[in-house]
């Protein structure tokens, strides 16, 4: 079991949770994730490390309530405990001379957005971050990212409601027009990321992408996260998560995510019956 | 007492093998209950009663790890069956798993002096009765390894299949200290995540698991080796003094056909795992979802895919496609799931190779196959397929199940330097199990390539001696 050590919402639907798991905390790089159960009927699910202290033995992920393993995991507090936490999976972020980044996190991607930054600036990168959401209330860890020595900080929200008003994209894109940028980095909903990659091709901009296929071992025992990359078939656990963008089959994935969507949605209805809050 | 003649020696009874009691194919067909039930006391007497007891017995050659079967026979006989169970743990620490899954008509009852002439005795299901009657004893009165005295030394065993759990029991009689690593929430390798429910009940390997624990094995799960820890750091930092390696051979082989990535293609393992592991079977009351097919095609001829087929079968699907490029008898499946499969009503779709699998906005709606022939024997002797010109033909179908075989998993022994590994991943080791780093030893599917259960086993086990060996010489 592993202890529940912190937890913080963050918006209307995204949480921080911190677990004591000191022998992963003492392994973790950017851009690696972690499997986990929620209890003994639990599915296994991928998360992102968002924050980890080797020394204080502790591991974060920031998570959105999208599902029934999410949402239980949203009502646990600090003082509970996870069935399984596995990790750190996947090849760590790339960050070594990188040049003049641009890290682009949409929605709950921005979780992962902010330890690659974090990770992109210790590695002497000059870092630009694009923070997108729907709407201002979806906003998150816009506070964090305003510590980091950014050289700039970017907010979009679909609606205007905070920041630019439109897409992650535009601002994307005149960054690659004023030639600021060697490298993109983007993470969020796979559909954003295609639009990311879409934009940074036309341009010649290099653009690493994060990819989320459905796992269920995260350690390339089983094949359910296989993505297409350059016409090959990849394991998303073992050979990303990180991609290049230019590459990747964003169709086949988006289609892939959508595979249990009618079951997902059956289990998630059945728990609310039982369950006292509102999705 | 068995019957005697005039001179006081046992005469054995010349009655056919006693037929193994299952459940009915249609009813089991819908549920993920046990198939065979087992021998009743009666059955065993009786089946038992039909060995000779050889001067020479020659089943004993026949068994990979050189069970004394004539002896746990004549235990049977005795009706001494703990007595019979002692005899087997002796060589065997999981009895009632490989009564079960051991190939016994490829191994033991394939050299029975009683086969030259008819049938064999039914080794396998006596060897199971023995093992069902120690896992209904209380943990105190199960046959218990003899633990040796402390040695003071500590060896990490990575991976918690056949041969890690075997290698971890043997170490115990050596008196050393073990803890075994496990990726996966839940021990038992294939046993576990593999093997379906209706072949091999997990409650009967979680049993043997809690036995080996009863005798001071420790098992920590969620422990990635090669992520979570390295073998380097286990060694020098957490103070093992030695490590077996047996990770099995996990990673899952695809077609390399198009149209491989739709929904609704799975590897076998990542739809055994969702069934035998997460339970999927069970959603919604468990959480991991599976996709129920109507028509199922499941392509291979193993032990992986009859147990994909069945599975399949029980999940609800109407019809299930067997589809194997070579012919019935070159199946390297065992006969008995051969014909629980056809029993349950899986089509068999012989001498057909997949050459594409179609699909309708992202979702599977049928395979491709050409007809097959057999030419000239391959190298591993079995006549080689050769495609028939033109005889392309479509299987409809809504899900299509890969059980083609699987690969070694790159990911200890990538993170490993100084591990010396084949060409195709697998893990180099002498007689042994020793690999090229001193201390480290390896064995099972890792270093073979998919085998089978009492092969793991009984690498574990010779590995666990040999590690004694070096652990008392490096001393
Ligand atoms: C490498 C990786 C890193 C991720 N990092 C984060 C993160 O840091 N924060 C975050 O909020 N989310 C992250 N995700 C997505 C997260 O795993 C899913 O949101 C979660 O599994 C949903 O589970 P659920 O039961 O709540 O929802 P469900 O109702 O089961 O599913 C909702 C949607 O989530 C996806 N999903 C469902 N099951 C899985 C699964 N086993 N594996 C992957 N995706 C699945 C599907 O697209 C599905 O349609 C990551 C995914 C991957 C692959
Ligand atoms: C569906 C199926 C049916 C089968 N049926 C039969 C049968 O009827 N009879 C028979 O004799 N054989 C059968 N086999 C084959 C048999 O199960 C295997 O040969 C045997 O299990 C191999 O044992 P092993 O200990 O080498 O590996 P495994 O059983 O594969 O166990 C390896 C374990 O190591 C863990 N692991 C992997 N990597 C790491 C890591 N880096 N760190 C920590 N742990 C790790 C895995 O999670 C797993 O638990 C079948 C196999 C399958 C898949
Ligand atoms: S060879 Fe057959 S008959 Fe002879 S001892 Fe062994 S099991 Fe009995
Ligand atoms: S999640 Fe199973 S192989 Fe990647």
């Amino acid at each position: 079991m592993f202890a529940i050590v912190h937890k913080r919402q963050l918006s209307e639907s995204v949480f921080e949770m911190g677990v004591h798991a000191p022998q992963i905390a003492r392994k973790v790089r950017a851009g690696q994730f972690l499997m986990l159960r929620v209890n003994e009927r639990g599915e296994r699910i991928p998360l992102t490390f968002s924050d980890w202290s080797a020394d204080e033995g502790w591991i974060r992920f920031i998570f959105m309530r999208v599902g029934k393993t999410t949402h239980l995991l949203s009502h646990l507090e600090v003082g509970d405990a996870l069935a399984d936490v596995v990790g750190p999976l996947g090849v760590p972020t790339h960050t070594e001379g990188l040049g003049r980044v641009a890290v682009v996190g949409g929605g709950v991607g921005t979780a992962v957005a902010y330890p690659v930054a974090r990770a992109m600036l210790e590695a002497g990168n000059e870092v630009t971050a694009i923070v997108g959401a729907r709407t201002k209330d979806l906003l998150i860890l816009i506070e964090e990212f305003e510590a980091l020595p950014l050289a700039k900080l970017m907010v979009v929200t679909d609606d205007g409601s905070a920041g630019e008003k439109g897409l992650v994209t535009a601002p994307l894109a005149r960054l690659c027009d004023a030639g600021a940028i060697d490298h993109a980095m983007a993470i969020g909903p796979a559909i954003m990321m295609k639009f990311c990659a879409q934009t940074t091709k036309e341009r010649g901009v290099p653009c690493t992408v994060s990819l989320n296929p459905i796992m269920v071992d995260g350690t390339g025992m089983c094949g359910a996260c296989r993505v297409t990359v350059g016409g090959e078939t990849k394991f998303g656990c073992v050979d990303g998560p990180d991609f290049d963008g230019h590459l990747v089959d964003f169709e086949e994935l988006m289609s892939r995510q959508r595979v249990y969507a009618d079951l997902e949605r059956e289990a998630d209805a059945e728990f609310s019956k039982e369950c006292s809050c509102r999705l | 007492m068995p019957p005697v003649d005039e001179t006081g020696r046992r005469r054995p009874s010349r009655a056919p093998r006693t037929p193994m009691p299952e459940r009915d194919p249609v009813e089991r067909a819908q549920d993920f209950d046990e198939v065979a039930l087992g021998y009743t006391e009666e059955q065993a007497l009786a089946e038992a009663d039909r060995c000779i007891q050889c001067a020479n017995p020659t089943c004993i050659a026949g068994c990979p790890v050189n069970i004394d079967i004539k002896a746990f026979i004549a235990r049977i006989l005795e009706r001494d069956y703990a007595g019979g169970v002692a005899v087997i743990k002796e060589r065997n620490a999981l009895p009632a798993v490989c009564g079960r899954v051991c190939p016994q008509e490829e191994q033991c009852e394939a050299a029975c002096v009683l086969s030259r002439k008819g049938e064999p005795v039914a080794i396998g299901r006596l060897e199971r009765f023995l093992g069902d009657y120690d896992l209904a004893c209380d943990l105190e009165h199960r046959c218990r390894v003899e633990v040796g005295q402390d040695s003071g030394r500590k060896v990490a065993v990575i991976g918690s299949g056949p041969a890690g759990l075997a290698c971890a029991g043997e170490l115990r009689r050596f008196g050393h200290a073990v803890t075994v690593f496990e990726s996966l929430h839940a021990p038992g390798g294939v046993l576990t995540y593999g093997i379906p429910e209706f072949r091999l009940p997990k409650s009967i390997v979680q049993a043997e698991i809690e036995m080996l624990q009863a005798t001071g094995v420790e098992i920590v799960t969620d422990a990635v080796v090669g992520a979570t820890y390295t073998l380097q750091e286990l060694m020098s930092v957490h103070g093992y003094d030695a490590a077996f390696i047996g990770v099995g051979a996990g990673l899952p082989i695809f077609l390399g056909v198009p149209g491989e990535n739709l929904n609704g293609v799975y590897s076998a393992n990542e739809f055994l795992t969702r069934v035998n592991l997460m339970r999927a079977y069970e959603f919604p009351k468990a959480d991991t979802p599976v996709w129920r097919g109507r028509k199922v095609a499941v392509v291979g001829g193993g032990n992986v895919a009859m147990d994909a087929a069945r599975t399949a079968k029980r999940l609800g699907a109407e019809q299930v496609f067997l589809v194997y490029r070579r012919s019935e008898d070159e199946m390297p499946a065992r006969r008995e799931e051969v014909h629980h499969a056809r029993e349950e009503g899986i089509e068999f779709k012989m001498l057909c190779s997949p050459q594409e699998v179609l699909g309708r906005d992202g979702w599977v709606t049928g395979m491709v196959v050409t007809r097959m022939e057999l030419g000239e024997p391959d190298e591993s002797g079995r006549r080689a397929p050769v495609c028939v010109v033109g005889s392309e033909h479509t299987i409809e179908c809504d899900t299509v199940v890969v059980a083609v075989g699987t690969r070694a998993n790159p990911l200890l022994t990538t993170a490993t330097p100084g591990l010396e590994v084949s060409s195709r991943g697998y893990i180099l080791t002498d007689e042994d199990g020793a690999t090229s780093i001193p201390g480290v030893f390896a064995g099972g599917d890792i270093v073979t390539g998919a085998a089978t259960v009492i092969l793991a086993m009984g690498a574990g086990k010779r590995a666990a001696r040999a590690i004694d060996r070096y652990l008392r010489d490096s001393s």
